[in-house]
């Protein structure tokens, strides 16, 4: 059987960065942080009072009131999203067979804010077993894909997948695989999340994984820096259209770039720990580059995990030298969770959208906020330290990772 | 209008989103204010919540419009 080609046709985003893909890449590329102090919930007792969120973020921009009150503030972020991307893509024209349209979500966590509000309103009432009647559909992670396909009558394959941070990479791996196997024309992919609530600051901050650098948020993301000290929360949602190539062709819709490998991979190691040599990153590197026989030298960028946490971005940069040998110094990588923050399920959605139009204006997005060199990370490596760089960029590479040792690569090429 | 009849109505205006002149006498949640069942449960609680009383399921199930509701809760409520 033969396998079909998958492009990106169409990107649509509301994150910390800006809240159409427009501003989100402008604000990549001059390298802006998108932290600051929590708005969303009295943050003065928590270890992590600051966070990057969306700005401004009013459900009643986008939503009437009723429709709003039944979505958790990650199924909005969903639909926002996959508005802009369904648009930019054209995909909602009567011409387009809506059985053969799909959409694979990643959400991480799901409605945490809904959960939280209606457990406390449990043990606010006695324990009296009164819950809403949305409490179930409002929360569940996957709700987000079903009201994107309910949105627009798309019937295609429906699912969400979970894999913590690695969920809407996966979920992009999952669409490129079925549009391969000629399974589907056309997905309606990425990722969202909402956990900046104190159930999502409060759990993560007593694992210790997030930065508590509070007299400097905007400098606390700090992927590769000696004085890193955790990752710093982020919110949003981020879509892709994943679409067959002759498909895309025939309509005549714009083409960003060719999807052209998903690696999937487990660490099977501890809870939260990454391998310490990066084992799982390397072998989802290679898993990646396999699907077109990808060589290393050919990938120019790399848009790293690299979350600003101790171990995890030198068990990554250790899996970069190992899959690419030498070829690992010519690469440009960078963290763009340096300016956006962590989106947990959206990260990888997010970063694929830098890989994507790094390939389309030749210009690798900044880390930022780097201070001291590490010793324990190889400073030979150019992670494109405080400043965008111009590189004409044929191949990028999205890595994530999520807790529980899941690893997902997506790589872009230019078409 | 009675207090019971305009604290029902101001119920169902927030959590269905309507207007308040949609919410006659005669009007079905599910004709004619756009409630699915789901929201029909919530208006059901939400009536419980303000008003003190439980109202079990099989007559919960006869009140269909705001006129039901209006009369089971005068007849209810303490």
């Amino acid at each position: 059987m033969e396998l079909k080609r998958v492009v990106v046709t169409g990107l649509g985003a509301i994150t910390p960065l800006g809240n159409s893909i427009d501003e989100l890449w402008k604000n990549l590329v001059e390298g802006v942080s998108g932290a600051a102090p929590i708005t969303r919930f009295d943050a003065t007792d928590f270890k992590t009072k600051f966070a990057c969120e969306v700005k401004d973020y009013n459900s009643n921009d986008y939503f009437d009131r009723k429709e709003a009150r039944k979505l958790d503030m990650f199924a909005q972020f969903a639909l926002i999203a996959a508005e802009q991307a369904v648009q930019d893509s054209g995909i909602d024209h009567e011409d387009i067979d809506t059985d053969q349209v799909g959409v694979i979500w990643g959400a991480g966590i799901g409605g945490i804010q809904t959960f939280s509000d209606e457990i406390k309103g449990f043990a606010k009432n006695d324990f009296k077993p009164r819950f809403n009647p949305f409490f179930i559909p409002k929360m569940i992670s996957d709700i987000a894909a079903g009201h994107i396909s309910m949105k627009y009558g798309f019937r295609g394959p429906n699912f969400n997948t979970v894999s913590a941070c690695a969920s809407s990479t996966n979920a992009i791996g999952d669409a490129f695989n079925l549009i391969r196997l000629g399974k589907t024309k056309v997905f309606v992919t990425g990722g969202s999340e909402a956990a900046i609530c104190e159930a999502g600051i409060g759990g993560f901050n007593s694992m210790q994984a997030l930065s508590t650098r509070n007299d400097d948020p905007e400098s606390a993301s700090r992927p590769f820096d000696k004085g890193r000290d955790g990752f710093v929360m982020g919110e949003g949602g981020v879509s892709l259209i994943l679409e067959e190539y002759e498909h895309a062709k025939a309509r005549g819709a714009k083409i960003y770039c060719e999807v052209i490998g998903a690696g999937m991979t487990a660490d099977a190691h501890h809870l939260t720990a990454p391998h310490p040599e990066g084992l799982g990153a390397k072998n989802v590197m290679i898993s990646a580059l396999s699907d077109y026989d990808t060589k290393p030298e050919e990938v120019d960028y790399i848009n790293v995990h690299g979350t600003s946490t101790p171990r995890g971005d030198i068990a990554e940069t250790l899996a970069i030298k190992e899959v690419f040998g030498e070829h690992a110094y010519n690469l440009n990588i960078s963290s763009t969770k340096s300016m956006t923050g962590h989106l947990l399920g959206a990260a990888g959605a997010i970063e694929s959208v830098a890989c994507i139009l790094a390939i389309r204006d030749g210009v690798v997005p900044p880390t930022i906020n780097h201070f001291e060199d590490d010793p324990e990370i190889d400073q030979k490596l150019n992670m494109t330290y405080h400043k965008a760089q111009k590189r004409k960029v044929k191949v990028a590479l999205s890595n994530t990772f999520g807790f529980g040792g899941h690893n997902a690569s997506v790589i872009f090429k230019a078409i | 209008m009675s207090d019971i009849a305009s604290r029902v109505k101001a119920i169902i205006v927030d959590k269905l989103g309507v207007d308040e002149t949609e919410v006659t006498t005669e009007a079905s949640f599910t004709n004619d204010l756009g409630a699915d069942s789901l929201d029909t449960v919530e208006l059901i609680m939400e009536f419980e919540k303000e008003f003190n009383i439980a109202i079990p399921d099989d007559q919960a199930e006869n009140i269909g419009t705001v006129g039901d509701a209006v009369s089971y809760i005068e007849e209810n409520a303490k």
